[in-house]
């Protein structure tokens, strides 16, 4: 069989190739096939028949028209429910569906199912789940590997082949990190630039909806179906959005890429400068400037999300008191007993961890010394970037210092479980655009990834550079 | 005047700041476009904003942030250009979200003032601190099922403007008048309703107490107090409080305090809340609010006449007191009355105290009684006005008038109608009085000899049995005059 | 050492989150272990840096003030653990 390629299906679904139901029943097949790597929070095969049901008596052109599309557990879905993975979301059946798979089912695609995450995009191994780990399709037998995180499920749907194409979300590397881990493509765009209504929140200022997917071509794709201005969400920007897919041009010729010096960081494995300095190279054949920039704040990324994101978090959970929806504890003896048992028992030990550590930074005496310093630093970082893309035109770094490590390992030490996202975090907070590619293996063959990121609202630029690095390693 | 009260001890002095909540008159809630109609059925008016649905997110109202500027011009207050939403973090059954969106360090109206006036033709100034939006939160019904609490959430997310005043009141009856005060400034420029009952204005009561020339005292908050009754009453109750432990050598501990409407008392909460900490900060689903002068002096252009205007103006034109006219604009309903009253015949105009003392205290009087709003009276100002006229001309006395407004009430004849048929008219014909005098006297000798032993006070008896034979309707001057003239003969 | 005892037990109780013995000794430890480590954000110097909130650069948008019907009590109660005459039930509270 031929790499998947949605761009593809859509030309053979056109000419008959291939129908809607022949195609669905494929990828069914695979879904149930692959159950042991614990991918989907919620499959349900009646309700993708069903869907393809209504697709077959619709006649009308649809963009995504019969195209299986895995939805992370965070989006907000009717047909579904949604958990955020966490037990306290048990049993939730949103009355309403979400801006981007509202999109998406608008263009005809089919969910074939939530996938599985860290709990309320908590983690960077998919292991912190109500329902369990994820398991990397790469993982050998006997060896399970992680498959990243937080959108782990979705990064693996797509590396299995049980989708083409699955949405994430990325607050501080969500998307990226696990694209890189499992050797697909995943694009996390510029804050504003889709819509976060029905995205349960985890730190608003930061999350982002993005695209995972077999090629960058598909990424490009799908991305154009997602984005776009929203007016219930205030965050969300009113700007044009080109046709990505059209509009993709891998001539690279006379651009300029900034390479950070920041990011070449003691202990990162050879491997990872290597396929680093080969992604430079190709570029430079491609008539590509290489500036070497300095973005100085960069060390200082990781505290400052770490003080920032949770601080958000510990007040956007705050809704999750077993009153409206979701779970609730039976030792309810009075209102306070009833919140502090639910939230007890509802919440995972991630979780309860960044809710406390933020509760701290925003509480009184402490709010000055980390928060608004953090949101202070935020200012440097997002300047940093400011100034060095008046001298690039992207950026490209390495996605994560590390390929995908095995499944328990960096369980018990959240700081090191952290430092997974040394490389991305720092465009989340700067609200940049930034892809991940499978570019180059380690010495195991596990996949690594590479990073490019691009000004604000140029995910053009960002789609056209990874295309074209694509290319040269296919 | 001395705003002191006696304790056993000293004399002590009550320092009240308040913070005032008034629901904006908008028809959709601040961050959500659900209704804000009052007495909807529980939960019928909830989007899924308001009640915290996972993924939802707010967006602003710019009619409600109109209204804040408007209500800050009409407090002579500062609009501040950039202003920012903040999160105010807490856990309770009616709050969804376990945070309510405020404005903390940066809110959309900064420092004004607002003036009272005292009976004795004196004023005094309220400093305002500031203005901030807000949202509501819902209602928990404590006494519905024996087990359980309900919760409604048809007003969360309703906004709200909340008003602070520097702790520049003094007295339970400058409390009222403050906030009856701000509850005309808003109704003027139509930005809350006013209603209190409906819980569209409440306030929180912050009391201490000390001696004169002392430093301010350790205050208690009483909460959510919606008459003005019930603030004046609170305060009362809560001084007298503080006086009685502090006289007794205790000390005030800071705290939050319920009123009790059926006893009359405070009490501190009873699930007392380990100190506060709301970790405000900035939501960051929302961006800040920059209002530019150009949008401020749009709203300015757009605002009525406010009551301290109008209050100058009736001073003014009608010679009337500072407190007379800060009565007839204490609500819009009630000047515009006036205005009409007066403007209905040419000749009111010189008698524009009459026509005040008959609107705020008979009339007022009667509605009260009958627990009917002015704007519903069944005597329209033209006919009032007929009736001052009527009073004023000598055509009928003030005694009489009170039972014909009391018929014109009822009947909703005209005063012209009622004194033609009853013949009411005032006797002023000399001669008819003469006669009746003298069968007064003539009735009466053993009084009239005592009068003139010096009871002077019996004059007031001959005056009576005067106006009884009249039927009331002599008049009291002719009639004195004559009286006098008869009886010192 | 930060976080002591008294202050875990305070967060959590803001956070409303009940935490047993062995539970709160864990989070003392990964708390300051966290709080040690973003302590390098000292060594910036921040000195009239404006706090960074949110990334975006556009204005707050604003809605016109029109009500929606939402006619919503049976779908806001849908998913709640307890409901009773239209309402969401709590464990009493006593004021
Ligand atoms: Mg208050
Ligand atoms: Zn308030």
């Amino acid at each position: 069989m031929s790499k998947p390629s949605l761009k593809q299906t859509l030309k053979d679904l056109e000419t008959k190739k291939i129908s809607i139901r022949e195609l669905s029943q494929d990828y069914l097949k695979r879904i149930k096939e692959k159950k042991n790597l614990n991918v989907f929070i919620h499959f349900s095969e009646e309700n993708v028949l069903k869907q393809i049901d209504n697709l077959e008596k619709d006649n009308s052109a649809k963009k995504l028209k019969g195209i299986p599309i895995a939805i992370k557990d965070l989006f907000c879905t009717k047909s579904m429910p949604t958990t955020a993975a966490s037990k306290i979301l048990e049993n939730f059946n949103p009355t309403y569906e979400s801006y981007v798979t509202q999109k998406l089912l608008d263009e005809g695609s089919i969910f074939v199912g939530k996938t599985n995450l860290d709990e309320f995009a908590m983690g960077s191994a998919t292991n912190t789940s109500f329902f369990g780990n994820t398991i990397n399709p790469l993982s050998k037998e006997n060896e399970p590997l992680a498959p990243g995180g937080s959108s782990g499920g979705s990064a693996a749907a797509v590396a299995a082949n049980l989708c083409l194409g699955a949405t994430g979300t990325d607050t501080g590397g969500s998307i990226r990190q696990p694209a890189s881990f499992c050797g697909v493509v995943g694009i996390k765009p510029t804050y504003g630039l889709c819509s976060r209504w029905g995205i349960a929140a985890f730190a608003s200022s930061l999350d982002q909806a993005g695209i995972f997917s077999h090629n960058v071509e598909d990424a490009s794709i799908l991305l154009q179906s997602i984005a776009g201005f929203d007016q219930r969400d205030s965050t969300s920007a009113k700007v044009d959005i080109p046709n990505y897919f059209e509009n993709l041009d891998h001539d690279l010729n006379g651009k300029t890429v900034g390479i950070p010096k920041e990011y070449s960081i003691d202990g990162t494995p050879m491997e990872i400068s290597q396929i680093w300095e080969d992604a430079i190279k190709v570029l430079e054949k491609k008539g590509v400037k290489i500036k070497n920039i300095s973005l100085p704040h960069t060390k200082y990324a990781l505290p400052t999300y770490y003080i920032i994101a949770p601080a958000e978090a510990s007040s956007n959970l705050a809704r999750y008191d077993g009153v409206k929806y979701g779970f609730r504890s039976d030792e309810i003896d009075s209102l306070d007993e009833m919140y502090e048992n639910t939230r007890a028992q509802g919440f995972g030990r991630e979780v309860k961890r960044r809710i406390l550590i933020g509760t701290y930074v925003l509480s009184a005496g402490y709010y000055d010394a980390y928060y608004l310093k953090a949101q202070k630093v935020r200012k440097l970082i997002a300047d940093d970037f400011n100034k060095a893309f008046k001298e690039c035109d992207f950026i490209v770094t390495p996605t994560a210092p590390s390929a995908a490590f095995p499944l328990n390992e960096k369980q018990n030490d959240p700081i090191k479980m952290y430092l997974n996202d040394v490389f991305t975090v720092p465009a989340s907070l700067a609200g940049l655009p930034g892809i991940s590619i499978p570019f180059g293996k380690d010495k195991n063959n596990l996949p690594l990834g590479i990073q490019i990121l691009g000004k604000h609202f140029d995910e053009q630029q960002v789609f056209n550079a990874a295309a074209s690095l694509e290319r040269s390693y296919e | 005047m001395n705003n002191l009260i006696k304790g056993e001890k000293h004399d002590w002095e009550m320092v009240i700041g308040l913070e005032i909540h008034a629901q904006v008159k908008s028809n959709s809630k601040l961050f959500s476009s659900s209704s804000t109609k009052f007495g909807a059925s529980p939960n019928s008016q909830v989007s899924l904003v308001d009640a915290a649905m996972p993924g939802m997110l707010p967006v602003i109202n710019k009619y409600c942030v109109e209204q804040a500027v408007k209500t800050g011009v009409g407090l002579n207050a500062k609009i501040n250009n950039y202003s920012v939403f903040d999160r105010k973090n807490y856990f309770y059954a009616d709050l969804p979200q376990g945070y309510q969106i405020s404005q903390y360090k940066y809110p959309i109206v900064g420092e004004g003032k607002v003036t009272i006036d005292f009976k004795d033709g004196t004023s005094k100034d309220i400093r305002i601190v500031r203005l901030h939006l807000e949202q509501d939160a819902g209602k928990s019904l404590h006494d519905q099922n024996p087990s359980k609490t309900y919760v409604d959430l048809n007003r969360s997310g309703v906004a709200l403007m909340e008003i602070v005043s520097e702790p520049d009141i003094r007295t339970p009856d400058e409390a009222g008048m403050y906030i009856s005060k701000i509850r005309s400034i808003l109704m003027y420029l139509d930005t809350c309703d006013g209603n209190m009952q409906e819980g569209s204005l409440r306030a929180d009561v912050n009391i201490s107490v000390r001696k004169p020339g002392d430093k301010y005292g350790t205050r208690c908050e009483i909460k959510n107090l919606n008459s003005i009754k019930f603030i004046k009453q609170a305060i009362n109750y809560e001084a007298k409080r503080q006086i009685e432990i502090l006289e007794s050598g205790g000390y005030i501990e800071q705290n939050t305090m319920l009123f009790n409407t059926s006893t009359g008392k405070t009490r501190p909460m009873r699930n007392k809340e380990e100190a506060h900490d709301y970790r405000y900060f900035p939501d960051p689903d929302l961006l800040p609010l920059n209002i530019s002068e150009k949008e401020i002096d749009k709203i300015k252009s757009s605002i009525p006449e406010l009551p301290d205007q109008l209050k100058n103006k009736f001073m003014v034109t009608y010679k009337l007191s500072n407190y007379d006219a800060s009565v007839l604009t204490t609500e819009k309903q009630i000047s515009d009355y006036f205005n009409q009253s007066i403007n209905s015949d040419p000749d009111l105009k010189h008698n524009a105290k009459i026509v005040v003392n008959w609107i705020t205290s008979e009339l007022f009087s009667l509605l009260n009684k009958n627990n009917i709003e002015l704007i519903n009276s069944p005597v329209s100002p033209k006919n009032l006005g007929e009736l001052v006229k009527l009073i004023s001309i000598n055509e009928i006395s003030g005694k009489i008038a009170k039972d014909v407004l009391e018929d014109m009430f009822s009947s909703g004849k005209t005063a012209r109608q009622i004194v033609d048929e009853q013949g009411l008219q005032q006797v002023t014909d000399q001669a008819e009085i003469e006669k009746v005098i003298d069968e007064v006297i003539a009735e009466n000798p053993k009084m009239v000899e005592q009068y003139l032993d010096g009871k002077d006070k019996l004059l007031g008896f001959f005056v009576g049995q005067a106006m009884k034979l009249t039927k009331g309707k002599a008049n009291p001057k002719i009639l004195n005059d004559i009286l006098k003239q008869k009886l010192n003969k | 050492m930060k976080i002591d005892k008294n202050t875990i037990n305070k967060i959590a109780r803001l956070s409303r989150i009940k935490l047993d013995g062995t539970e709160s000794e864990d989070y003392i430890k990964d708390l300051n272990s966290i709080l040690d480590w973003v302590e390098q954000l000292n060594e910036v110097n921040t000195e009239n840096i404006e706090p960074l909130s949110n990334i975006s650069s556009s204005i707050l948008p604003k809605r016109e003030d029109v009500s929606k019907d939402t006619n919503s009590s049976d779908e806001i109660l849908k998913n709640a653990p307890d409901k009773l005459e239209g309402f969401f039930a709590v464990p009493k509270v006593v004021e």
